[in-house]
């Protein structure tokens, strides 16, 4: 439920790059998000949607990317994602590996609308 | 046309955790962030941590809820400098929540400071608080599974306290499948079982606390010189 908070924060920086940008439109924000990061895709979008109606930010898109979680071994050095909580190593077998990824929650991007070409 | 921004959703968050960071290396102040669901006993082993110590250490404690004063009020029996954080509804402390109350109860290191976020294991594991480690709490009368229920906070707690080990005589539980569960998402998480009503696993507990500080007065004192 700290979703809300997560959103808020998101269209905090979408704004603060608005005021840096002036006249600029955004048409979507690009996220990160690892499995690990305990954020709900699903509550992320609707709380995103119910903060950007009825203001300037109506109608920007958020795309999220899912990440998986992802570990490097300790040993070969091999970088895999991890299924079904097997964190050993596909090549060499050892538990010894550690966590890479899967903790993002990052904002990657902005779409801006291609100014015309005409004007 | 696409612009990279690539930051942290939560930067603001992250700056202020890093100034009290910071603040706790130059202090020496051990700061740990206790987490675990509703009732899991974070407040009775605080209570019983709190008691084991000399009146005159430096410990101090910040225990957040949506509501209600009552925690302090049990803690703040102890002699220990108490602050409760009300959190009106918000579901975790943020690292702007803890300087604010910190500023106000004026808690100087070197010396302990007990953060007891909000009963919750999914929202305080995104907050990063300025801490030295996340505890996170898992009691007897929960399920062995939860570590893999909610991945995020054991993956990020460094020690997990198993709690209540006083009813396990009571209760279907199974503290080596809890362990190995919790191992799973995170191979090297520290672990203690502990009872806050007999003080089982205490002496282990206040040791772990002892070396987490130790190293971090090291540390005080390596930026100092």
């Amino acid at each position: 439920m700290h979703e809300v908070g997560i959103a808020a924060s998101i269209l905090e920086s979408v704004e603060g790059e608005a005021r840096r940008r002036p006249g600029e439109r955004f048409e979507a924000v690009g996220v990160r998000i690892g499995e690990l990061s305990n954020v709900d895709k699903d509550a992320l979008e609707f709380a995103f949607e119910a903060l950007t109606r009825n203001t300037p930010l109506a109608g920007l898109r958020l795309e999220v990317e899912w990440r998986p979680r992802r570990q490097r071994c300790l040993d070969c050095g091999k970088e895999f994602a991890v299924r079904e909580l097997n964190l050993q190593c596909p090549v060499c077998g050892t538990d010894k590996t550690s966590c890479i990824g899967g903790t993002e929650l990052d904002i990657a991007y902005l779409e801006v609308e291609e100014p015309c070409v005409k004007c | 046309m696409r612009e990279v921004l690539e930051k942290k959703v939560l930067s603001e968050n992250d700056r202020l955790a890093a100034e009290l960071r910071q603040r706790y290396r130059e202090e020496g102040i051990l700061c740990v962030n206790i987490i675990s669901s509703p009732g899991s006993g974070k407040t009775a082993l605080l209570e019983r941590t709190l008691a084991s110590f000399h009146q005159g250490d430096s410990l101090a404690v910040l225990t957040g809820d949506l509501q209600t004063d009552n925690d302090a009020r049990r803690l703040a029996r102890y002699g220990f400098p108490v602050r409760q954080i009300v959190t009106g509804g918000t579901c975790h402390l943020d690292a702007r929540m803890v300087t604010r109350h910190l500023d106000e109860m004026g808690f100087r290191g070197p010396g302990i400071l007990f953060v007891e976020n909000v009963g919750n294991l999914v929202c305080p594991s995104s907050y990063d608080l300025g801490e030295a480690a996340k505890i996170v709490l898992l009691s007897v009368t929960e399920g062995e599974d939860k570590p893999l229920k909610y991945p995020g906070i054991f993956h990020r707690a460094s020690l997990m306290l198993l709690t209540k080990t006083d009813l396990l005589p009571h209760v279907e539980f199974n503290p080596q499948l809890a362990l190995e569960n919790a191992r799973k998402i995170h191979p090297e998480i520290e672990f203690i079982a502990v009872s806050s009503r007999t003080r089982e696993g205490f002496p282990e507990w206040l040791n772990w606390l002892n070396g987490l500080q130790k190293k971090v007065q090291a540390e005080a004192a390596a930026t100092v010189s």
